[in-house]
């Protein structure tokens, strides 16, 4: 699904064939599937207005209207027969539901970047929320929308939850202004609290591993510190150098290489594929040879919100990698085995990455830089795919199918998909 | 010498009762012996006669014999006169005299020069002593000299060291000065934003309360019709028993994953102890048998294999009792102990084989190490086969891979060629019999027509010969039934009949590969007229026969 201006496009994901086209009331700001890929809904930030639509039939309808209460944001329930709208100012949650038509209210919300979350399961739900100045999770349950628990948390500033995969534990995190991690059982009981140091900034990103096995926590030092779900201790310390010198690591350098041009086939005025070829530029991979140091940039000291430590990170389906984005290392994506827990691969691109994600089957990493050029990664190898087509494609995002055979690319005002064959043993 | 002139010259001179003199000369001669050492000498006999000439003269003969008398006498020597009061000199007593004052002097020349050899060696003892006081004393300069500088350095450094100590401390005090300026800044901070949360909750409230009370008839949901639940079941009230369901479910969940987890970590015990005891066996079959080893290994070895029997007993035992702190404990300290034994065993093994001793343990070791060293070149053998095949195999690929250009061009060529020429000559052979089948098909349908015109033909003359048939049978039947009394005349018809039908058919079979015959040969016409004519010829034998029966 596609949305322009206030026209939603529903397309065949294999064939890109247009398959429902509906018209909402105003500009669409935000879509999403619901869970059971029946419905779709259509917010419109700027009227408060939330459309829903259905696939399989195209004349039901629903508009969910906040009125003055103004919508911030909004997002399905896991159950994909609720819908849970954010006010403006964050003032409150408004649960809908598409089967009895009932308004629940959840009171006094957390304005941060990850204040809900649903465990893997659909069944629970977390909110943070803060009330008097401190901050307190509620756990519901999502059939019927109970309060299951309520407990405040000891942190300054809560700035994101999420659940474990295995849905028993959650992890919060404060700001960036203080570095801890609490992790609390899904009865609300505080499970341990990981402090790293104290006074410089803090965690900037957090994963779970599909197992539930690690947490890691990537922070504004330029380190990623893994805790197991034993002890909840650390294990190890990923360093992000701007000088690679293990001899076990491999380092991918993508390499520009210029097209030749026959000069006896220059035709004036110049064909179209011509051009395009002339001025879109090839690019490969090449192995560097250990040594190798890095683009590292320091960001101005004075800013808030800087560029400097480890803003991305994921781990791969099958648990075996994790990829890392050292912002003060904006071309490098860093690939660690977490068998080994080492460093295994680094990816140095020529622009700035903008987005990774895995596969969500095979230990594949897609990769996405702001060109027009997708870069896949596997155990096996990296290419570099060019995205056929005249004039610039800029991927500034990339989302995987649920069946790893295919993927979206997005650029600003376009998008594609890229089809993966698999090969025949 | 000079002195014993000058002065007894004039004490002679003067009267015999010297007393003065003699004391002075007495005086003097101690003196003289004591300070002039070097300058005792025996005086010369010029000296010695002009002296003793000087001191006896013939005038004073018996005052000088008096006085030499006194002189012995005080000196403790018999007296020279032969009697007391005589005035006749006691020759023996005399040479006596003589011979003791001799002696005396030899005596007291070798005590002189005894004397002067101390002397000489005090003297140079003396210098000595000199030399190594002033070099100590130098030297002692030196050092002090020394010492000072050292001093000073030192100082120095003390001081280095104290401005460094209190640049640290200055250092740290600014840490601890900026911490705590952070730590108020912080606080001071969160004190800020908490009233500023305040605030803000405040407005939030107010704008909640003029949401709500604002009743807007357009917040609202409008819904074509109600959607079904995901998972079918119908809404359910909230009371307490969902609350305790829930509660229920939850903890469910909790457990699960608790146990789950446990199972995991019992698996992963279970196999860690299986290592471990492996483990021990191993170390304890590493371990060489205890026969020529000094008492405390025999002694400790007993006691282990003591104490293993009883563990492994109770391993076996406990083998499922997985929780059983001591025999983990146990298993574990068991473990060291071998550990530790197979340590210091190593460690022996090592100082006997630096040490070069013979014995077992050194063949033992030395065949190992043999068989090591076997057994690595062995390996590197392997690899560089390996290796060398890997080279190969990479050339050949290589020269599959990336071969000349023009030979692969050449071969493909040739290929092509090849396969052009065989492709034409099919083309060939297929078009030929594309050309025969096309005539065939021609000709087939040429005969295919014909035919159907003939059966058509055909089968008008047949209907018309049917017909004349049957009329000329009735005609027949009735001139035979008059002639011939026949029970079945009946039957007798139907055979007739058959048969002519027969005869009719049979003919009708043959011409028909005539007419076939006669297709095939293509220049020959298939004419209607023989197969016609041949009818009424074999109706006519037909006939013919029958009349005869």
């Amino acid at each position: 699904a596609s949305c322009l201006q206030h026209r939603l496009v529903v397309r065949d994901a294999s064939s890109l064939q247009i398959l429902q086209l509906y018209t909402c009331l105003d500009q669409i700001q935000y879509i999403e599937w619901s869970s059971d890929s029946l419905f779709i809904l259509c917010a419109m930030y700027k009227r408060g207005i939330v459309q829903v639509w259905s696939l399989e039939q195209p004349d039901w309808h629903c508009k969910i209207d906040e009125g003055s209460a103004g919508l911030v944001a909004s997002c399905w329930s896991p159950d994909g027969r609720h819908i849970l709208n954010t006010t403006e100012f964050h003032l409150r949650i408004t649960v809908w539901s598409l089967c009895t038509k009932s308004v629940s209210y959840i009171k006094y919300p957390k304005a941060c970047q990850q204040g809900v979350a649903f465990t893997k399961d659909g069944r629970y739900m977390a909110v943070a929320e803060r009330r008097d100045c401190k901050d307190f999770i509620s756990i519901f349950v999502c059939n019927n929308w109970q309060l299951l628990r309520h407990f405040d948390t000891e942190t300054q500033d809560l700035f994101g939850i999420e659940w474990a995969p295995n849905g028993c534990v959650l992890a919060a995190w404060d700001s960036c202004l203080e570095y801890k991690v609490l992790l609390y059982s899904l009865d609300g009981r505080l499970l341990s609290s990981y402090r790293a140091y104290e006074w410089p900034l803090g965690i900037k990103s957090i994963a779970w591993s599909p197992s539930s096995q690690f947490l890691a926590i990537g922070s504004f030092d330029e380190k990623v510190r893994i805790l197991n779900h034993v002890t909840w201790k650390k294990i190890t310390e990923l360093d992000h150098p701007a000088t690679i010198a293990s001899k076990k690591t491999i380092v991918y350098k993508e390499v520009e290489k210029s097209p030749t041009v026959d000069t006896e086939r220059l035709s004036f005025p110049p064909t179209r594929a011509l051009a395009s070829s002339l001025f879109s530029t090839q690019s490969k991979y090449e192995i560097s040879q250990v040594p190798v140091s890095l683009q590292y940039i320091k960001p101005v000291a004075d800013r808030a919100n800087p560029k400097v430590g480890v803003g991305m990170l994921a781990f791969s389906a099958d648990n075996c990698f994790l990829a890392t984005k050292n912002d003060n290392i904006p071309n490098a994506v860093w690939i660690w085995d977490i068998r080994k827990l080492k460093l295994s691969v680094v990816l140095e691109q020529l622009c700035t990455i903008q987005y990774f994600q895995w596969d969500p089957c095979q230990p594949r990493l897609a990769v996405c830089t702001g060109s027009s050029r997708v870069y896949l990664w596997s155990p096996a190898g990296c290419i570099v795919v060019q995205v056929p087509g005249e004039g610039d494609f800029q991927i500034m995002s990339l989302s995987w199918h649920s069946s790893g055979n295919s993927l979206v690319l997005l650029s600003k005002d376009h998008f594609c998909v890229c089809y993966l064959e698999r090969e025949e043993v | 010498m000079g002195d014993w002139k000058t002065i007894t010259v004039p004490v002679l001179s003067s009267d015999s009762r010297n007393i003065h003199p003699y004391t002075s000369e007495r005086r003097r001669s101690p003196t003289s012996m004591n300070s002039q050492v070097l300058r005792l000498s025996l005086p010369s006999p010029k000296n010695m006669h002009s002296f003793f000439s000087a001191f006896c003269t013939e005038e004073n003969i018996e005052q000088s014999i008096s006085y030499i008398d006194r002189e012995l006498t005080t000196l403790g020597f018999p007296s020279i006169y032969a009697e007391s009061k005589g005035k006749e000199l006691n020759l023996i007593a005399i040479i006596n005299c003589m011979n003791e004052l001799l002696s005396l002097q030899h005596k007291n020349l070798r005590a002189q020069e005894e004397v002067e050899m101390q002397h000489l060696k005090l003297g140079s003892d003396m210098d000595h002593l000199q030399n190594c006081y002033a070099k100590l004393k130098e030297q002692l300069e030196l050092s002090k000299r020394e010492i000072v500088g050292l001093q000073e350095r030192d100082r120095q450094l003390q001081s280095k060291n104290r401005n460094l100590h209190q640049l640290l401390k200055n250092e740290k005090d600014e840490v601890q000065k900026l911490q705590n300026i952070i730590s108020s800044r912080a606080t001071q901070y969160n004190h800020d934003m908490k009233r500023k949360e305040r605030e803000y909750n405040k407005l939030k409230e107010r704008l909640h309360q003029l949401v709500m009370n604002k009743k807007d008839k357009k917040l609202a949901m409008e819904v074509l019709n109600y959607v079904g639940r995901a998972d079918g079941k119908r809404g359910a009230w909230r009371t307490d028993k969902t609350e305790a369901r829930n509660e229920e479910e939850m903890y469910k969940i909790l457990l699960s994953d608790y146990e789950q987890r446990q199972k995991q970590l019992l698996l992963e015990n279970a196999e860690l102890k299986k290592i471990l005891q492996q483990m021990k066996k191993d170390i304890i079959s590493l371990l060489p048998p205890q026969k020529q080893k000094p008492k405390e290994r025999s002694e400790d070895g007993l006691v282990l294999s003591d104490q293993e029997e009883d563990i492994g007993e109770l391993n076996k035992e406990n083998m499922w009792e997985l929780s059983c702190e001591t025999v983990r404990e146990q298993l574990t300290n068991s473990i060291r102990k071998q550990w530790r034994m197979l340590k210091n065993h190593v460690e022996k093994l090592d100082n006997q084989v630096s040490r070069g001793h013979s014995g077992a343990l050194n063949e033992k070791d030395v065949i190992s190490r043999e068989d090591h060293e076997l057994e690595t070149e062995k390996l590197e053998l392997e690899i560089q086969q390996c290796k060398e095949m890997i080279k190969t195999q990479q050339q050949l690929l290589q020269q599959q891979l990336t071969c000349d250009d023009d030979t692969t061009l050449l071969l493909q060529d040739c290929y092509l060629l090849e396969e052009r020429e065989r492709l034409q000559e099919e083309w060939r052979l297929f078009r030929e019999q594309k050309k025969n089948f096309e005539k065939e098909r021609k000709s087939f349908t040429e005969a295919a027509i014909r035919l159907g015109l003939e059966r058509k033909a055909f089968e008008e003359d047949r209907g018309a010969w049917l017909k004349h048939q049957f009329l000329t049978m009735t005609a027949d039947c009735k001139s035979e039934n008059a002639t011939t009394p026949s029970s079945d005349p009946d039957i007798r018809l139907m055979k007739s009949r058959h048969r002519r039908i027969h005869s009719v058919l049979s003919p009708t079979g043959s011409p028909e590969p005539c007419q076939i015959s006669q297709y095939i040969t293509p220049n020959s016409v298939a004419s209607e007229k023989p197969a016609a004519d041949n009818m009424p010829n074999l109706w006519v034998e037909s006939d013919d026969k029958e009349e005869t029966e």
